[in-house]
């Protein structure tokens, strides 16, 4: 267990408190699954704004502490009104996104009759695939950030690999969850939650600037993405402005 | 058929002395049954179009689908049985969702053709089975650019430049050798397909019947879909037009013959 970076902490054996009885000792099994992940995505950032929702991630898969994949994309549309962030292993949700996918075709363009998943059906399909692999003890390692805009309203949740999953109106996984989350709740309730579509974009960059400073598995290499009324519209990766000129440093 | 009746049309497993099957001719019948289907291959994609019988007044517009998306680049249009239609889709969409998720990438229109072929041509060699009384239509945009295939009740498949299968057949199919479809737009043959569809139909004849029109190509992003709603309408005019001139052109050479019989009394 070398890292921490999605609240695994408490949960994982080898960090867990030692039960010294030899009674109650399990003979080791063989491993047969997941019990940590191996290339892995850090925080995802959303916020809902007036007429949408912002949602953002850097582009680095790790490889434990390595900077291993620089390039990756952790935010995916899927369908006509979701766009999906994912933190932790990154296979997981390349296979989450096949399955998806595939399913999408099944449902809105096989069947063709003008109606498309709305992103709380994807959330709670989400939810219950997370949930199932739990409890064979074989989870998919990832914290998802469901955000979409469908018939005028903005969806925001998240689940993780336990199946717990909530809404709120800004959310920030793993690391993000300590360090941008309070920042992106004072902001919104400062601003009374009347955010317009730029605000949004802006304090989310400003989160993961923080966040690169402090995170030591984030990177300065980011993609914003927004999802309103004309669809989901995922940039291209910008590159974060830093300053290392304190004394401190 | 002058050799019904001879014992030989029972089973698809025996062939007759004459060596034919006549199972599979009886199931080819069930396609010309149908509504004329035709596809044509153009430069930038490929256009189907279907003379949907009504069955019914009572039923409801746009029921009973005769073109089906299969996957993204994949599309079908079927003549024929039309409970065997449903299966046929059915078939074609797992054989390409299980391509994708073992290969990876999707599947390509000629294996895609190939599997339903096989599955088609399988139900002609079991005493326990019936053949398929379909013809379907595959239309597809891939890395090899726009194809069209056509798999027939004997598990026959051939890739075409243009093809037509169902009632009007032999009509239909003058009509797309006269053009050159291979040179032309996928918007300009949508129109003539629609032409061919509504020159074909016999009105007296025929029950009313449903255009159904799709396209994969380039202004789609080669994504199958039914031809949009404002160019339908624009190449359904077209047709219109374009028969009623036809059907005026043949009054006046009438009317023609007419006084030029009048003058010879």
């Amino acid at each position: 267990m070398s890292m921490d970076n999605f609240g695994l902490y408490k949960l994982m054996h080898e960090d867990a408190p030692k039960n010294n009885n030899p009674l109650l000792e399990q003979p080791t099994l063989a491993k047969t699954h997941t019990t940590d992940p191996i290339v892995t995505g850090t925080s995802v950032l959303a916020i809902k704004f007036n007429g949408g929702v912002a949602i953002a991630a850097d582009t680095l898969a790790s490889y434990g502490s390595m900077a291993r994949f620089r390039d990756i994309e952790r935010l995916k549309s899927f369908g006509k009104y979701t766009i999906v962030g994912a933190s932790g292993e990154y296979s997981d949700f390349q296979y989450i996104e096949e399955q998806v996918k595939q399913s999408l075709i099944d449902r809105d363009y096989q069947l063709d009759d003008g109606r498309s998943t709305t992103p709380r059906e994807i959330y709670q399909y989400l939810v219950r695939v997370l949930y199932n692999r739990r409890n064979k003890f074989d989870p998919l390692y990832n914290v998802l950030v469901i955000a979409g805009y469908e018939n005028g309203k903005a969806f925001l949740g998240q689940t993780d690999y336990l199946g717990t999953h909530f809404e709120d109106v800004t959310l920030a996984t793993g690391y993000g969850s300590y360090i941008a989350q309070p920042i992106l709740r004072k902001f919104y309730s400062e601003k009374n939650g009347n955010i317009t579509e730029q605000e949004a974009k802006d304090i989310l960059k400003k989160c993961l600037t923080v966040l690169f400073y402090r995170d030591a598995r984030a990177a300065d290499k980011v993609q914003i993405a927004v999802i309103n009324d004309q669809g989901p519209k995922i940039d291209e990766p910008i590159k974060l402005e830093t300053q290392w000129t304190f004394k401190g440093f | 058929m002058s050799s019904n009746g001879t014992g030989y049309d029972l089973s698809v497993t025996t062939y007759s002395p004459d060596g034919r099957l006549f199972q599979i001719e009886y199931a080819q019948k069930a396609v010309e049954n149908s509504g004329t289907v035709i596809g044509v291959a153009c430069k930038d994609g490929v256009v189907l179009g279907v003379e949907k019988l009504i069955e019914s007044k009572l039923m409801e517009r746009n029921s009973n689908q005769r073109i089906f998306n299969v996957d993204y680049h994949v599309g079908i249009a079927l003549a024929g049985w039309k409970p065997d239609t449903r299966q046929l889709v059915n078939k074609a969409r797992k054989e390409s969702q299980d391509y994708q998720s073992f290969y990876g990438t999707k599947i390509p229109a000629h294996v895609l053709t190939e599997r339903v072929a096989m599955h088609v041509h399988q139900a002609t060699m079991y005493w326990h089975l019936r053949p398929y009384g379909v013809c379907a239509l595959i239309s597809a945009y891939d890395e090899q650019g726009p194809q069209l295939f056509m798999v027939e009740p004997s598990g026959t498949s051939w890739g075409y430049h243009g093809c037509a299968v169902g009632k009007a057949k032999q009509a239909a199919r003058t009509e797309i050798e006269k053009l050159k479809f291979t040179e032309m737009t996928t918007r300009e043959a949508v129109k003539e397909v629609a032409r061919i569809i509504h020159l074909v139909h016999d009105p007296v004849k025929d029950k009313d019947f449903e255009l159904e029109l799709s396209w994969v190509c380039d202004e789609s992003k080669r994504v199958h879909q039914l031809v949009p709603k404002e160019v339908k309408e624009e190449a359904e005019q077209y047709a219109k037009e374009a028969n009623k001139d036809d059907d005026d052109d043949d009054d006046e050479e009438d009317e023609d013959e007419e006084l030029v019989d009048s003058g010879a009394q």
